[in-house]
């Protein structure tokens, strides 16, 4: 099999130019995805042991964010990205009747923006799901006694989660939230069926006008694989360095 | 300073405490002895907090524990706490671990968080750990800044959950000093203690719990060459 070198050179700064928008999209999502997976984990185990509260948190809090968790996981991102994109995001930015936005404004940012925003949405809608569990994982692995001894020194329950828990569970949840970064990073290639220009979608133009496979597509697995990689090292490095005292 | 009236705790179909009432006076060092599952430790949780009562009323520091509007934050500022496992939070300095509650909860600066840290570290007689990690540290030593952390807040009353109990036989005495140093200054401190020797020589007073209930109380000298209920008598003859 002969490489024609000349289609990768060709196409050298569009696929890096692609690459650019595939990290960016992961690096906002994962980092919007982690805030949600925080505060949805935490919902997740939320309780009080008194009253009216009690019966609020489960209702109003806990099913509800074990409901978002449940339909997250349970469906296929693919399905989600077509939804934000075609159904949820046409609602809220619509030229003629945008619940947020609408008129001129709507129709610019959805010809110029719209796959960019819808695939960031779902991509974090639904890394959310992951990394609350993998919150919620860590919290709990953390020991009891922790909890005990920040409550007995006088702290609030949100104080104790913000310096005592969660920095030690973060710790711990470092390796599954690196796995859930690069899973994101690989899932973004769907959101080309969207219409944003990022790795897959460039891979795949490239294959429609020369009809070369190869090509293309290792070009973007290697490229792929170099972000994965150094993924997997930023991991480590930040395991090394939040692992002090364990 | 603690008023404890009929306390009740159940777990689930257990009944732990099943009835517990006493007082204990600002100052006084008083030790809580019994077998294993007697109830001691959950007696002494419930005087913070940490386990929410069934029954009862729990007064300490003339707050309600009991009473759900109570600020219980507010309470536990005044009640300093050292358990059995030490609990120190290991992803902190030593320092660290001293200075959050007087930084978040009594909201001193930072400055003088670190005086007050350094000064109790010196009280514990570890001043040249104040920047290692607990991991760093032996079973006494952690003990010792555990019992630092608590003074930290400046409490009125301290309470201890078998502070020795998960040591070293030669670290025992490096935490019993520290404590009986405390019980001179003054603090006023409730013990769940094995340790008899401790209870004899540094308490005021000294509870003998067993199946949920006080079954006897009294001066150390009275408990334990006169103790007047049988239960006490052969509990004490095991252990000494």
């Amino acid at each position: 099999m002969d490489v024609r070198w000349d289609i990768v050179s060709g196409y050298m700064p569009a696929f890096l130019k692609a690459a650019v928008m595939t990290l960016e999209v992961t690096a906002i999502s994962v980092t919007l995805g982690t805030l949600l997976g925080l505060f949805l984990g935490i919902g997740r185990l939320a309780q009080a042991k008194h009253g009216i509260i009690k019966y609020f948190l489960l209702l109003a809090v806990r099913w509800p964010a074990a409901l978002y968790v449940t339909f997250f996981r349970g469906t296929p991102l693919f399905v989600q990205i077509l939804i934000v994109h075609f159904g949820v995001l046409p609602l809220f930015i619509h030229p003629q009747d945008g619940l947020l936005i609408s008129g001129e404004l709507a129709f610019e940012i959805k010809s110029n923006y719209g796959a960019f925003i819808s695939g960031i949405i779902a991509l974090t809608l639904n890394s959310g799901a992951y990394i609350a569990e993998i919150f919620r994982a860590g919290i709990q692995s953390i020991d009891k006694g922790q909890t005990e001894a920040a409550r007995s020194l006088g702290l609030t329950y949100g104080q104790t989660m913000r310096y005592v828990i969660v920095p030690q569970a973060f710790r711990r949840m470092l390796p599954p939230l690196g796995n859930e970064a690069i899973t994101l990073l690989k899932d973004s290639s769907l959101v080309s069926a969207i219409g944003l220009a990022e790795l897959a979608y460039v891979a795949r133009s490239a294959f429609g006008s020369t009809s070369r496979v190869w090509e293309p597509y290792l070009t973007i697995s290697i490229i792929y694989l170099i972000m994965t990689l150094g993924l997997s090292v930023l991991v480590a490095w930040l395991e090394r360095r939040y692992g002090k005292g364990d | 300073m603690i008023e404890v009236k009929d306390l009740q705790k159940n777990f689930g179909d257990l009944q732990v405490l099943k009835g517990i009432s006493c007082s204990i006076e600002e100052k006084e060092v008083v030790c809580v002895i019994g077998p294993s599952g007697s109830g001691k430790s959950t007696f002494l949780r419930c005087l913070n907090g940490l386990e929410e009562i069934t029954s009862g009323q729990v007064i300490v520091d003339g707050f309600d524990i009991s009473h759900s509007e109570t600020n219980i934050n507010k309470v536990r500022e005044e009640i300093g706490m050292v358990f059995q496992r030490f609990n120190l939070f290991p992803h902190m300095t030593v320092l660290d671990n001293i200075m959050l509650a007087p930084l978040m909860v009594r909201r001193i600066s930072r400055n003088e968080a670190k005086n007050r840290a350094l000064s109790l570290l010196d009280k514990v007689g570890l001043s040249d750990k104040a920047n290692a990690y607990p991991n760093q540290l032996s079973g006494g030593q952690q003990q010792r800044v555990a019992i630092a952390r608590a003074l930290a807040m400046q409490p009125k009353i301290m309470l201890f959950d078998e502070p020795t109990s998960a040591l070293d036989p030669e670290m025992v005495g490096e935490v019993l000093d520290v404590m009986q140093s405390l019980a001179q200054e003054g603090m006023t401190m409730v013990v769940v203690t094995h340790e008899m020797g401790f209870a004899r020589e540094v308490s005021d007073r000294v509870i003998f719990m067993d199946q949920g209930v006080i079954v006897e109380e009294g001066n150390p000298q009275q408990i334990f060459t006169d103790a007047q209920n049988e239960r006490t008598r052969s509990f004490l003859g095991k252990v000494l």
